[in-house]
């Protein structure tokens, strides 16, 4: 009787995925902490925020094919909740953020005072960008709005909580923004040794982050959502409901953007509309495509490297940076859509094929794009 | 009741704006199905063109460089439509997604350039005489600008719509749209009738950027402003929808300036969106559908 | 109680089903029944709505009249999912698999489809007995890693029919399963639904008058959107001249309907 679910061991692929992973992290809390200055470290905290979002972009474009160009809406979303709540702590028994004083309210808003407590606010961080995008998802893809609609939808809705954050100055801190947070459970932002521990406290968050996405694609959901990028009407006569199948891939995205963003306001210590917007939201959408859309590995590269590659270049040269971006970005989109990632995985392949230790069988090669 | 009428011209006044910017894009995106991110940028070609002009016959001659802006805006606009599709576009036909990103490049370059070439600040462009102040009607203002653009958005609207329906370029491109491999069975080159569509989807887009002038001040993020409501009217209307896209660029306008009377200005955007959201429950088409058959 | 699907004459019963194109009647008061267990034939000319009916009994087109009543259930008003979930399958006129994944993964996604989405979350490790099995009919055991982008034309057909397998409907529609095929790729085919109809009922909408004759129990023909001769034999068809003149008339040749 062949009861036959025949083990299968971890392939070379895994073994190389293991090993990089165990490789990034010595990398990331070891190596960069050891030999970075406190301010490149900064800055490197900074970049491994936006990783997160990349991940969470890699989920829902690159193998779910929903380009999400409204990321900046779930980051701010994150963002403000935790601002809230480091705001309200810091206004002590005053119990009004700095900017409600200076515009003359005196009463805290309703919506405002559950981010007294901090459990809540760290919750709200992520759930709360997670039940927006599940709503939202489930009413756009229900009604099978798909590919370039959706992709501005997300947009228009990005570009409108902008505007309603700027519009509502007296409850939001208008166009400036949650500024001047100093402290954070504790730790004082100003202090080079404080930073430190957050720098860890979002590498550690990656690493989480990355292992849970690695799980989420390598599990039979994650071929499921492959499905639906390249065939979704083919899926629902497979007798699963698409829409759920987004909504996942969507919400998950969402909730990583808002971790995201929680961290991102201790570290820089201000979060602002203008951090959000339309044009932030499609440069998490370039980070991603540089590193490779589909990998998730290059999701991460592509967020550090074009980040450190911005900060370094547009301090120099601030309009040559605008150009080299805009250039790198209709290159890498039209001519190597698999970005950094898809280079990597030929370079690989051309070495094992020499050393003749490559088996017969397909490369690692996807499809250039899915949409409906 | 008056307030309430005079909404309702502000809303037809935005409607015609949204309507004069969304026109070029039922040709690129509806008839062609390219989403074309630059659009936006287009439209900022077209006010920089009225700036240039006027820079160039002086103080003296403000309505005929304005006048002449219309034309030129159209050519100058087209052509870099007609570049943009020969160089990158062309290559990107059956993958939206990445023709929005690509598109999106370029528009961020574009903006730079513009940057370069006339200053981060905003540059004034001057009304003729016949356009500054206006009259009234039943008590409300009707400013002679706002009534000019919505005299140009219904003219360059039925311009569209006579070529599209009425002549022998129209009809390629509806067969095109309609059926490629027929098409090109039949002997229309497809590649050339892209080629048109384009140019005029994206001169239009220069059309708008004049007439834009005459309600502020030019400045290189000028397009991004108006793009993705732009697009909006489109989804709303129905793909390649003429009719469709006037009637969605009015009722988004009047759902617009209602909700900023009612509420406030900042609102006003998060309502229509979810205007939109909610309308596309019941027509995820748009408002004129083209029903298909078959596993899309 | 329910009833027990095979005590019921009729798995699948039409009744005067209507789809209206923008004022064109593509299908216009069809009847249609299937019995448990046999293997029914759809046929007619290009445009006689077909593909359409079978489309309305799968959740893709809603009619605008009619009911579509399996296994005693309304389908009218079900979504796709649901329609799958209650044990109908279909196949495309253009054999449609996923193409990024493994022929393995296409046949588990497909054995999986009553997964709980929290059950879906986990890994697969192995492959099951129904995809092993399903493997072994199809005869793609050899290509069972390869992305099932890179098989021929035949074989994504014939995987295309194991995923169906793996689901192991009670209903299956195939729309035009063996066109465009070679006659090697044809017999092959036939025997794959000949093995499938082993355990389930079979609506099957060709072309093909030699795949017809091997293969049917029933035939209902269909022209301009409705019911010409129902519940036929194929001789019944052949004899018919009704038949074979509204094909000529189609432009379709004789030989197809008498060969």
């Amino acid at each position: 009787m062949a009861t036959a679910m025949k083990a299968l061991g971890p392939t070379r692929e895994q073994l190389l995925a293991r090993v990089g992973f165990a490789v990034s992290a010595l990398l990331l809390l070891v190596v960069a902490p050891a030999f970075l200055s406190d301010f490149r470290l900064g800055l490197l905290a900074k970049f491994l925020c936006f990783a997160i979002i990349a991940v969470g972009i890699a989920i829902a474009w690159g193998n779910g094919g929903m380009l999400v160009l409204g990321q900046g809406l779930f980051f701010g979303l994150g963002g403000y909740c935790m601002a809230m709540y480091l705001k309200l702590a810091e206004a002590g028994s005053v119990g009004l953020p700095d900017f409600m004083v200076w515009s003359g309210r005196e009463t805290l808003p309703a919506f405002w005072k559950p981010f007294e407590h901090a459990w809540f606010a760290v919750g709200a961080a992520v759930i709360v960008p997670v039940i927006f995008a599940a709503l939202l998802g489930t009413l756009i893809f229900r009604s099978r709005v798909r590919g370039p609609y959706f992709a501005i939808l997300t947009q228009a809705l990005a570009a409108a909580f902008v505007i309603l954050l700027v519009g509502q100055q007296a409850i939001t801190g208008g166009t400036n923004g949650l500024t001047n947070i100093t402290t954070f459970f504790g730790l004082d932002l100003a202090d080079p040794g404080d930073q430190r521990v957050l720098y860890f406290l979002a590498a550690i968050s990656l690493g989480v982050v990355y292992l849970i996405a690695r799980q989420l694609l390598n599990s039979r959901y994650g071929k499921l959502l492959i499905a639906v990028r390249d065939a979704e009407d083919r899926v629902r006569f497979l007798g699963y409901s698409a829409t759920r199948v987004k909504v996942i891939a969507f919400a998950t995205a969402a909730g990583m953007a808002g971790l995201a963003g929680a961290l991102f306001v201790p570290i820089v210590g201000i979060i602002s509309p203008a951090m959000l917007g339309i044009v932030p939201s499609i440069e998490m959408v370039v980070w991603v495509a540089v590193g490779g859309r589909a990998s998730l590995a290059g999701a991460i590269a592509g967020a550090i490297a074009v980040n450190w590659a911005k900060s370094s270049l547009s301090e120099e040269f601030p309009s040559g940076w605008l150009y080299f971006q805009g250039a790198l970005f209709i290159a890498v989109v039209a001519f190597a859509p698999m970005g950094i990632a898809g280079a990597v995985a030929w370079a690989r392949d051309r070495i094992l094929e020499r050393t003749g230790r490559k088996q017969p069988g397909p490369t690692t090669t996807a499809t250039a794009e899915g949409t409906s | 009741m008056e307030a309430l009428l005079e909404q309702l011209v502000v809303g037809l006044s935005i409607g015609s704006i949204l309507l004069l910017v969304a026109l070029g894009l039922t040709f690129t995106f509806g008839q062609m199905g390219v989403i074309n991110m630059a659009h936006g940028e287009f439209i900022m070609a077209g006010a920089y063109t009225t700036y240039v002009l006027q820079e160039l016959l002086g103080a003296e001659n403000i309505t005929a460089a304005f006048l002449l802006s219309l034309p030129i805006a159209l050519v100058v606009a087209g052509l870099m439509g007609l570049l943009l599709e020969a160089t990158l576009i062309k290559r990107l036909y059956g993958r939206p997604l990445d023709t929005l990103l690509v598109t999106w490049g370029v528009a961020l370059i574009l903006q730079q350039v513009a940057r370069d070439v006339f200053g981060a600040q905003n540059v004034a462009v001057a009304s003729p005489a016949w356009l500054d102040g206006g009259t009234e009607l039943f008590g409300i203002d009707l400013p002679y600008n706002r009534l000019f653009i919505f005299a140009l958005a219904m003219a360059v609207t039925v311009a569209a719509w006579v070529v599209v329906g009425k002549l022998k370029q129209g009809r390629r491109m509806r067969a095109v749209m309609q059926n490629r491999q027929l098409a090109a069975a039949s002997g229309i080159g497809t590649a050339s009738v892209d080629r048109r569509t384009f140019f005029l989807g994206s001169g239009l887009a220069g059309i708008a950027g004049v007439a834009l002038t005459q309600l502020g001040s030019v400045g290189p993020a000028l397009g991004t402003y108006y793009i993705i409501d732009a697009f909006l009217v489109v989804i709303v209307g129905g793909l390649g929808q003429l009719r469709g896209a006037v009637i969605a660029a009015f009722s988004l306008g009047i759902i617009n300036s209602l909700s900023e009377y009612w509420t406030q200005a900042s609102l006003a955007k998060v309502i229509v969106f979810v205007c939109i959201i909610v309308f596309l429950q019941f027509r995820p088409q748009g408002i004129f559908a083209t029903e298909s058959r078959g596993l899309a | 109680m329910t009833t027990e699907p095979w005590l019921i004459d009729e798995l699948l019963k039409i009744r005067g089903l209507e789809v209206d194109f923008d004022g064109f009647k593509a299908v216009d008061g069809v009847d249609v029944d299937v019995k448990v267990g046999e293997v029914h034939f759809l046929i007619g000319p290009n445009g006689a709505g077909k593909t359409t009916v079978i489309d309305c009994i799968t959740g893709m087109t809603k009619p605008t009249g009619g009911s579509v009543l399996f296994d005693e259930t309304e389908l009218r008003g079900k979504k796709e999912n649901e329609i799958v979930k209650l044990g109908v399958g279909r196949t495309f006129q253009t054999a449609s698999v996923f193409e990024a994944l493994t022929v393995e993964d296409n046949l588990d996604l497909a054995a999986s489809f009553r997964m709980s989405t929290l059950k879906l979350l986990r890994r697969r490790r192995g492959t099951s007995e129904t995809v092993t099995k399903a493997l072994e009919s199809t005869g793609l055991e050899d290509v069972r890693a390869k992305p099932a982008g890179t098989l021929s034309h035949g074989q994504k057909q014939w995987l295309e029919i194991g995923m169906l397998l793996c689901q192991d409907p009670k209903l299956l529609l195939l729309d035009e399963p063996v066109a465009g095929m070679s006659p090697e790729e044809r017999t092959r085919t036939g025997e794959l639904i000949r093995l499938v109809a082993e355990s389930c009922t079979v609506l099957c909408v060709e072309h093909d008058m030699d795949f017809l004759r091997r293969f049917a129990d029933r035939v209902t023909v269909m022209d301009e959107g409705k019911v010409i001769k129902a519940n036929a034999t194929v001789a019944e068809v052949q004899a018919d001249e009704r038949i074979q003149e509204i094909y000529i008339g189609k432009g379709r040749g004789i030989e197809e309907v008498s060969a």
